[in-house]
């Protein structure tokens, strides 16, 4: 029923467990089965372009299937070390590809994941306008601001 | 003591006994005739099945043209809901924990203008007989309720419903039909049809150590049923069909060891290594055994653990050449969540983290120490790594 490679990253996934202080994180919960994922982010910033920023360290918690914890595993691996504008993009096709495919049952579980990633990315930046925004404020009496907003929209095709 | 393989899902299907599989070997080659062939070839065949039919109908105490062979107990099923109510469109009760085979059929006739209730089990998994008798009516003209069911292994009470109805029936023109479901209660349990009280009985031969493909049910001569296969003069006119010869064989083979003394010590020891899997597990936290503790045939556990998702448990113990089997709605196909669970109030998060385990005769309690000791391990480790603790 699963692939080789799906099979070998439920048995010995990576990235599995949290972190003690992340930078960010998203929590996901599977409408179709019920399942929950929880993963969790560490940035290395780029002060020039926010979104060139790279995922330093990732780790995820998953209660759910086999193929989500696969999944969960190979969205962390290809995500490390990567740019927040790279995650927000990830496509499920590139996910499955790594994979070795899912079976049709199982496709949705891999969106898990993906959505989870994208959620702790835009948290990260949330935090990120937050900050930035209360600091404009501070300074608005004085100067015009220059808010630079940043936010990006996933091109991810569901 | 090494343990390589572990076989603990014999509710799905089981083992082919050794005896059985020898009893059918003759019928595949020299003894190949077809049972309804005039000459010696047929005559053969015929006398061999005539022999089984016997068999089965002693241990069912019927008559031996009150048995139907049949493909397996979703063809038995199947005959008897559609036969009763194929030119009657009237009324069918049946239970909200069938195996699919009949709920999936009783939705069928109900979308073709059958009238159907669906009772659901108390808590426990069990079957108040009272809630079933109270929807009886006029144009009530059949009754399905399993014996012991498939996932949870509670013990409905046939007996007990049936003689009500039968009394009920004295008093009626049209008469009320009762049919049971036996797959799983057959090896363990009373299987007498005039202390059951049933009209119609199913059963399945591979989950009592026969063949694959192969099941029978007993038919009351009184009841007028319509066959769903037409075709020659085979089983009374009940299925047509050439005869499955060495699946008949095998079958009835298969049930008179199941009625032997053997046997009863086989479930003696079945029982002994259930009890002691449900003690060790329920040690683990936040673990629930589903259904009733006592009223369950005694190859069966059926566990909630909380925070654990069936399928990676599944698939975490196969890894360690365990195999059970779970109601989650992830190992379903369909994605929702065993409907017997479901039934007895259970809730839909809850169902995902199930495990049953059914045991068979080639068990050892080696076997349920190396399984406890490994299910914990695994349990612990998947709960870790869950977001939620
Ligand atoms: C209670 C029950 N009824 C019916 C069936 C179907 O039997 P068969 O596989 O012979 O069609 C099964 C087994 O899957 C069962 O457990
Ligand atoms: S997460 Fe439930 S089916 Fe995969």
């Amino acid at each position: 029923m699963y692939s080789k490679q799906v099979l070998e990253h439920f048995k010995n996934p990576k990235n599995r467990g949290k972190l003690v202080h992340p930078d960010a994180f998203g929590q996901v919960g599977n409408p179709v089965c019920g399942d929950i994922m929880k993963l969790y982010i560490n940035i290395s910033k780029d002060k020039k372009d926010i979104v060139k920023s790279k995922i330093k360290e990732i780790k995820f918690e998953t209660l759910g299937c086999g193929a989500a914890i696969a999944c969960s595993s190979v969205v962390t691996q290809i995500a490390k070390g990567k740019t927040l504008e790279f995650g927000i993009n990830l496509d499920k096709k590139f996910v499955l590809k790594e994979l070795g495919g899912l079976p049709e049952a199982k496709v949705h579980c891999s969106m898990l994941s993906i959505e989870a990633l994208q959620k702790a990315i835009n948290n990260y930046l949330q935090k990120f306008n937050d900050k930035n925004n209360k600091k404009e404020s501070k300074n608005n009496s004085s100067k015009k601001s220059s808010s630079k907003k940043n936010s990006i929209r996933s091109k991810t095709k569901k | 003591m090494k343990i390589n393989k572990i076989y603990f899902d014999n509710a799905a299907t089981t083992k082919v006994d050794k005896n059985v599989l020898k009893s059918m070997m003759p019928y595949f080659s020299n003894s190949f005739g077809n049972s309804s062939s005039i000459h010696s070839y047929g005559q053969k065949a015929e006398g061999s099945v005539l022999k089984s039919r016997d068999i089965i109908a002693k241990f069912l105490n019927c008559r031996s043209n009150e048995v139907i062979f049949t493909s397996g107990a979703t063809e038995a099923n199947n005959t008897v809901l559609k036969g009763v109510f194929f030119d009657f469109k009237g009324h069918l009760i049946t239970s909200a924990f069938e195996h699919p085979c009949v709920l999936e059929t009783a939705k069928y006739l109900q979308k073709n203008g059958v009238e159907v209730d669906f009772v659901r089990p108390e808590k426990n998994g069990i079957i108040d007989s009272k809630k079933v008798l109270s929807l009886i009516k006029d144009n009530t003209r059949l009754v399905s309720i399993m014996y012991a069911n498939n996932e949870i292994g509670t013990i409905q009470p046939i007996g007990h419903i049936g003689k009500k109805i039968r009394e009920l029936n004295q008093n009626r023109q049209n008469k009320v039909f009762f049919h049971t479901d036996a797959v799983q209660a057959t090896q363990f349990l009373q299987m007498n049809v005039e202390r059951l009280y049933v009209d119609f009985l199913s059963m399945s031969s591979h989950k009592i150590y026969g063949p694959k493909g192969m099941g029978a049910f007993y038919v009351r001569k009184e009841t007028r049923l319509k066959p769903l296969f037409h075709g020659g003069h085979h089983e009374y006119g009940l299925r047509a069909g050439t005869l499955n010869v060495p699946g008949i064989i095998g079958f009835s083979r298969a049930i008179e060891l199941i009625a032997s003394e053997e046997h009863k010590k086989d479930i003696l020891n079945i029982q002994k290594i259930r009890d002691y899997v449900v003690k060790e597990v329920l040690k683990i936290d936040g673990t629930i055994l589903n259904g009733d503790r006592e009223l369950r045939i005694p190859n069966n556990a059926n566990f909630l653990f909380k925070n654990v998702e069936g399928e990676s448990l599944l698939l975490k113990l196969d890894m360690k050449g365990i195999a059970i089997s779970t109601g989650s709605a992830c190992a379903s196909g369909s994605l929702s969540p065993s409907h017997v669970l479901l039934s007895m109030g259970i809730k839909p998060e809850s169902a995902h983290g199930s495990m049953r385990i059914s045991l068979g005769k080639y068990n050892t309690i080696d076997e349920a120490k190396y399984f406890v000791k490994e299910l914990k391990k695994i349990v612990k480790e998947l709960r870790k790594y869950s977001p939620l603790k």
